[in-house]
């Protein structure tokens, strides 16, 4: 039997999770890592992705986007502004997200194009992220 | 002396309205669980939020390159107070009491010789605020659409406070809304959101590794803080709104019932005489032949 280690997944909604996991799959912004049991104390940033918790021989997956992971000794535990179980992550939902993202960018552009500087690529990197998990899913984003 | 079809027309209109706040009171309760469950289930998220925060805070905040929104814009001449209503009376003194802290606090800055910008969430509060404040008002956010709040609704009011604060629109940033305590209770509150204020005497917890760098995750997570802190502050309002209608509607059914009571004894003594002078006058009437 495998180590295992306390995880929880929130949202600012609801709890999603809190399960005894042996390894948790996160989108970390600087890419994905696996954290297990024994993990060094660490805290990242999420990007949109897809994230997955394996406990006691199953696996279960979650689409995530915006907040961050913290991984201490006491656990696991992702603050993510939004997370869907991944059943819950249809075609319109992905395109609803997909559709907010693009506005963020197109507002990004726009503040930027006033001042010189803004988060375009962040927003940009967004919308891509977000077309990826729907690929990841076999959801094509449309338009 | 009003007639007897007078105070039976009285007692029937007070029994409707009796009927009218007993329904909206066990509407109230229900909603409330529902506000309350809300609320208990963002609690979580805030609470490891704000750890978190607190940590990086504590670790960055002391160096020139922190973010403004962590260390001020350096002077706190503007001041914006973001005063959270309801859309709807009828729920007691909930509105009157946030409505009462904010003009307090905006008195007190305005004394003290800062300018005062006021953001009223929720119809009720700038309709108060109109009056006297009206040429403090910079903006209003309409929620009368929204039926259960959402965290996209925080993010929206939080978006707009940064784009103001980006703008340099203001260097402090207050919300006011009720706290939850209980059905009877909720405490209207005062709480700085811009520039971030933390308890100082958090544990630093665990070292931890940060991927980005510190200051990039704090960059990162300082708006969603704003954003978090309004959604808090939504849920404890919306759940203290129930409360306070429900105890409001509690105390108008009770009110209701005591009035019934009275009219009935008006009505019942008005009917005893009008009874005996009819037998005055029969009497009378048969002594007089």
């Amino acid at each position: 039997m495998a180590e295992t280690v306390q995880f929880d997944l929130v949202s600012p909604e609801r709890r999603l999770a809190s399960v005894q996991a042996t390894e948790v799959q996160i989108p970390g912004a600087d890419g994905d890592m696996t954290a297990m049991a024994g993990h060094a104390p660490t805290i990242t940033t999420l990007r949109p992705g897809l994230l997955r918790v394996v406990h006691g021989g199953s696996a279960d997956d979650y689409v995530v986007f915006g907040g961050f992971a913290e991984i201490g000794a006491a656990g696991i535990s992702v603050l993510a502004e939004q997370a869907l179980p991944r059943a819950e992550v249809t075609q319109d939902v992905l395109d609803g997200m997909v559709t907010s993202a693009k506005a963020a960018l197109t507002h990004a552009q726009g503040a930027a194009a006033k001042t010189g500087t803004g988060p375009v690529d962040a927003a940009a990197k967004a919308v891509a992220d977000l077309v990826a998990v729907g690929v990841q899913l076999g959801i094509a984003a449309r338009a | 002396m009003p007639s007897l079809k007078d105070l039976k027309n009285r007692i029937a209109s007070v029994k409707s309205t009796r009927k009218i706040t007993k329904a909206m009171q066990m509407v109230a309760a229900a909603k409330l669980r529902r506000a309350q469950d809300a609320a208990e289930q963002s609690r979580p998220y805030t609470e490891r939020f704000n750890a978190v925060l607190a940590g990086l805070a504590a670790s960055v905040g002391g160096s020139d390159s922190a973010p403004r929104l962590l260390k001020g814009t350096g002077s706190d001449t503007t001041h914006l107070l973001v005063v959270m209503t309801a859309e709807r009376g009828l729920c007691g003194g909930f509105n009157s009491s946030i409505v009462k802290l904010a003009r307090a606090e905006a008195g007190r800055l305005i004394k003290e010789g800062k300018t005062v910008k006021i953001l009223t969430v929720g119809k009720k509060g700038r309709e108060q605020l109109r009056r006297d404040w009206n040429s403090h008002l910079v903006g209003h956010v309409d929620m009368g659409a929204i039926k259960r709040i959402g965290y996209a609704d925080a993010q929206s009011v939080a978006l707009d406070i940064l784009g103001r604060f980006d703008a340099g629109e203001f260097d402090v940033a207050t919300i006011f809304f009720n706290r939850f305590q209980s059905v009877i209770s909720q405490v209207p509150t005062a709480q700085q959101i811009i520039p971030a204020a933390f308890d100082a005497d958090q544990d630093a917890g665990p070292i931890y590794d940060y991927e980005p760098g510190e200051e990039e995750i704090l960059a990162d997570l300082l708006p969603r803080a704003v954003a978090t802190q309004i959604f808090a502050a939504l849920l404890e309002n919306g759940a203290s709104e129930q409360g306070a209608r429900m105890s409001a509607m509690d105390n108008a059914t009770r009110n209701a019932g005591d009035m019934i009571d009275r009219l009935t004894i008006q009505f019942n003594r008005t009917r005893q005489a009008v009874i005996t002078n009819e037998l005055i006058e029969i009497i009378s009437g048969a002594e007089a032949l």
